[in-house]
C-alpha cells in the first residue's frame, strides 16, 4: 500500500509530502481522516487540493504546518523533513510556511487592532522593531489593497473580503515560501472573491510564492492552480497537472466530480454522472477502494484491493484498477 | 380554514395577474426599521413566477434575495415588515390574493399548503426532539383531517417520493442521525407533503457537497416534471442557476435589475452587474490563453453599499463601468429590453 512514488523530485520541489496519514482516534473507532497521501509541489506553483466533506483536504494542509501532528509519513520542505523537527527546531520553518483560514470573520482576534494582529507576526519572528515595524506593517496593509489607516482599526470594522485581506497581510508579514490557504474564497460573494483570486496571483507573481491551495470549488481550482491532488475519504483518487486532469479525467470519481460541478452557461450540455447515496462515515470506510460503493464502475475485485498509483502520463496517476479499460468510455462528453 | 379559502371572494385582482402567473411582486419594499433609521433591505422589487417554472433569484449577500422570500411567506421578524407594494398570489381556485396585506389567519392556511419553504440548512429548520415522520405527519394533519395512520402511509410514500432508501425505517428516525443530504431530502419531502402549488427554496444546495448537489438539483428537476410545482429558487450560485431555472430574476441592492428567460441572461445579459457578476467566475476557456497561461480575472471594483445608506439614484451607478452622471440622479425603472426581458438600466442598449 505504502508504494513510494519516485518523485519527480528535482531542485524545483519546495515540498514533498509522502505517505501522509493522519487518524484520529475516538471513543468510536480510528478515523483515518489522512490515508497514504503523497504529492509534490514545486517552487513557484500553486497545487490544489481538492475533495469534499470528510475527504482529509483540511487536515492533510494542516498535518504539514504541524497544526495538526501526523501519524505517519514525511513532509520533505527544501530538504528537511519537517515531521522529524522538534517543536523548537520547527520553529525557525513555521516562519517559511503561512497558512490563511477560511473564514475571515473567526480567524482574526476580535479584540487586537489590526496593526497588532499583523504586528504579532512580526515580533514572534523578530523581524522588525519600532518604526521599521510600524512601516513593515503598513507596507503590507497597502501591498493587500488596504491602507496604512486600517491598522488602527478592529476586523469588525471590515467587510469580508477586506479581513481576508488582512488574513493575507499576516502570512505574507514573515515573507514566507510557502503559503497553505484552505478554502480563502469559498466564503466569499463572488464579486469579492474574483478581487482576491487576482490578489492571490499577484502576491504569487511577484513574491515567487508557493502555494497549497485547498478548495473544494472546482471551477476556481481548474483556474488557478498548476496541478491537483482529488482526495477522498483521505486517499488521494487522481493526481497531475490540472489542465490534463481536467481535460482527460481517468478516475469514476474525479469524472464524476467534473460531470456534475454546475457550470455557469445553459447552452451547456453534459452527460452527468450523477453519484448515489452519501459519503461513507470515515469512521467505517468502505475495503478496497474506498470509492466503491458510490463507483458506477465498481467489480467484485474493487473490494478487496487497495487500487494502486498508476501512471497515465507524465506526472498523471489514477488509483483505480479499471482505469485502463475505463479510458475509451467517455464519460463525459461535454458538447456546446 | 380550507373554507376560508374556498369561499367566492370577489377577486378584481385577478384581471391583474396573467392565466401562466402564479406569483408576481409588484415594487415590493420590506423594510427593518429601528427609531429614526430603516434599512431598505427589499427596496422595489418585482418579479414574476410562472406557472410550472422554476425563478431563480440570484444575488450577493445582503442583496435582499432572502427577505424576499420570507416577504412572500410573511415569516419576517421584528422591526422587518412590508411598507408597500402588492404579492399577487394565484391560488389553486383561481382567486388572486395580495399577500402583502391578507390577515394573518388567512396566510396561516396558505403557507404549507398553497407556498412551502425549504432552506439552506436543514439541520436548523428540522425540529432535533421529533423523529422525521412525526414532523411529516404534523404538517399533514395540520392541513387535513387525516388519522395518525393514514397520515404516516402519506409520509411514509413522501420519503418514497424524495427517493430516501428504507422510507419505513427511516420515519423512526431523529435529524441527526441522517447525513446533510439526506435531511435536505427530509425538508423536500415535508414541504411537498400538503401538495403546494409554489415551492420556494432558499439556497437549498448551498451547504451540501458537490455530488449531493447534483443529487438534489436533479430531483427537484423531476418532481417539479411530475408533480407540475413551480418554484423559486434562491441562490447565490451562477453556475446552479443555469442547472435548474427557466427564469431568472437577478437582485442588488435590494432591487431586481434584470429578470430574463436562463438562455437570455447568459447569452446577454442586459444589466452591467449581471453582466460583471458573470465576468467574476473563473472560465478557463476565457481567462487563460492558449498555451495555458492565467489572465487576470475581471472584479467589480468597490463593495456592495450599505441597506442603511443607498446612493440615490441607480444603486449600482458607483461601481458601473457605464455609469453616467443621470444614473447618480434619477433611479432607472424595469424596462423592456428585449423578448421576456427586463432591466433595470438606462444604458442597457449599450450592452
Amino acid at each position: 500500500m505504502s508504494q513510494t512514488q519516485s518523485p519527480a523530485a528535482g531542485d524545483d520541489v519546495l515540498l514533498s509530502v509522502r505517505n501522509l496519514s493522519k487518524h484520529f482516534p475516538t471513543a468510536n473507532g480510528v478515523v483515518k481522516a489522512v490515508e497514504d497521501v503523497s504529492f509534490d509541489v514545486r517552487r513557484g506553483h500553486i497545487v490544489g487540493i481538492v475533495g469534499e466533506s470528510g475527504s482529509g483536504k483540511t487536515t492533510a494542509g494542516r498535518c504539514i504546518l504541524r497544526l495538526v501532528e501526523p501519524s505517519e509519513g514525511e513532509a520533505i520542505f527544501d530538504g528537511v523533513d519537517l515531521f522529524k523537527l522538534s517543536q523548537k527546531a520547527l520553529r525557525a520553518y513555521r516562519r517559511r510556511m503561512q497558512i490563511i483560514f477560511q473564514d475571515p470573520y473567526s480567524s482574526l482576534n476580535p479584540r487586537m487592532r489590526v496593526g497588532d494582529i499583523i504586528g504579532e507576526a512580526i515580533d514572534t519572528h523578530r523581524l522588525a522593531k519600532g518604526a521599521a515595524r510600524q512601516a513593515r506593517i503598513a507596507e503590507l496593509l497597502t501591498r493587500v489593497g488596504l491602507s496604512p489607516e486600517h491598522a488602527r482599526r478592529y476586523p469588525h470594522e471590515f467587510s469580508g473580503g477586506q479581513r481576508q485581506r488582512i488574513g493575507i497581510a499576516r502570512a505574507l508579514a514573515v515573507e514566507p515560501e510557502l503559503i497553505v490557504a484552505d478554502e480563502p474564497v469559498s466564503a466569499l460573494d463572488v464579486s469579492v472573491q474574483a478581487q482576491v483570486l487576482n490578489l492571490v496571483q499577484e502576491l504569487q507573481k511577484e513574491l515567487g510564492l508557493t502555494m497549497l491551495f485547498i478548495s473544494h470549488d472546482l471551477t476556481v481550482v481548474e483556474y488557478l492552480c498548476d496541478d491537483i491532488v482529488v482526495l477522498y475519504l483521505g486517499r488521494v483518487m487522481e493526481q497531475g497537472p490540472a489542465r490534463e486532469v481536467y481535460a482527460n479525467p481517468r478516475h469514476p470519481y474525479t469524472r464524476a466530480l467534473l460531470s456534475t460541478a454546475p457550470i455557469p452557461d445553459p447552452t451547456v450540455r453534459r452527460e452527468r454522472v450523477i453519484l448515489q447515496g452519501d459519503i461513507p462515515s470515515p469512521l467505517d470506510p468502505p475495503s478496497g477502494c474506498v470509492f466503491r460503493t458510490r463507483c458506477p464502475f465498481a467489480i467484485d475485485a474493487c473490494a478487496t484491493t487497495v487500487p494502486p498509483r498508476e501512471t497515465v502520463s507524465p506526472g498523471h496517476t489514477v488509483a483505480c484498477i479499471r482505469q485502463a479499460e475505463l479510458a475509451s468510455l467517455d464519460i463525459r462528453k461535454v458538447s456546446a | 380554514m380550507a373554507a376560508v379559502l374556498s369561499a367566492p371572494s370577489p377577486s378584481p385582482l385577478a384581471e391583474t395577474l396573467p392565466e401562466d402567473v402564479v406569483l408576481r411582486a409588484d415594487d415590493l419594499h420590506t423594510h427593518f426599521i429601528v427609531g429614526e433609521r430603516a434599512a431598505k433591505s427589499v427596496d422595489g422589487v418585482t418579479l414574476t413566477v410562472r406557472r410550472g417554472q422554476t425563478l431563480a433569484v440570484v444575488g450577493e449577500s445582503g442583496s435582499g434575495k432572502s427577505v424576499t422570500s420570507l416577504s412572500i411567506m410573511r415569516l419576517l421578524a421584528y422591526p422587518g415588515r412590508i411598507v408597500s407594494g402588492r404579492i399577487l398570489y394565484r391560488l389553486r381556485d383561481g382567486t388572486v390574493v395580495d399577500l402583502a396585506s391578507l390577515p394573518e389567519k388567512r396566510m396561516r392556511a396558505i403557507r404549507g399548503k398553497e407556498i412551502a419553504m425549504i432552506f439552506q440548512e436543514p439541520m436548523t429548520s428540522l425540529n432535533p426532539l421529533f423523529t422525521v415522520g412525526d414532523q411529516i405527519m404534523e404538517m399533514i394533519r395540520l392541513h387535513e383531517p387525516v388519522s395518525r395512520q393514514e397520515a404516516r402511509q402519506r409520509a411514509r410514500r413522501m420519503l418514497e417520493l424524495v427517493e430516501i432508501p428504507a422510507a419505513e425505517k427511516r420515519l423512526d428516525q431523529y435529524p441527526h442521525e441522517m447525513s446533510g443530504g439526506m435531511r435536505q431530502r427530509v425538508m423536500i419531502a415535508l414541504a411537498l407533503s400538503c401538495n403546494p402549488a409554489l415551492l420556494i427554496a432558499d439556497e437549498p444546495t448551498t451547504a451540501l457537497d458537490v455530488t449531493i448537489q447534483a443529487q438534489i438539483l436533479d430531483l427537484m428537476r423531476r418532481l417539479q416534471r411530475d408533480i407540475g410545482m413551480s418554484i423559486l429558487f434562491i441562490t447565490h450560485n451562477l453556475g446552479v442557476v443555469a442547472e435548474i431555472a427557466h427564469e431568472v430574476a437577478v437582485m442588488y441592492a435590494g432591487r431586481v435589475v434584470e429578470q430574463a428567460p436562463v438562455g437570455a441572461l447568459f447569452a446577454r445579459p442586459r444589466h452591467p452587474y449581471t453582466k460583471g457578476l458573470l465576468a467574476c467566475i473563473p472560465n478557463p476557456e476565457r481567462d487563460r490563453t492558449a498555451d495555458g497561461k492565467r489572465l487576470m480575472l475581471k472584479p467589480i471594483p468597490g463593495n456592495v453599499p450599505s441597506v442603511l445608506a443607498l446612493p440615490p439614484g441607480c444603486t449600482y451607478a458607483p461601481r458601473c463601468p457605464l455609469a453616467e452622471p443621470r444614473c447618480e440622479r434619477e433611479a432607472p425603472g424595469l424596462v423592456p429590453a428585449g423578448p421576456g426581458h427586463l432591466s433595470r438600466c438606462f444604458r442597457h442598449e449599450l450592452l
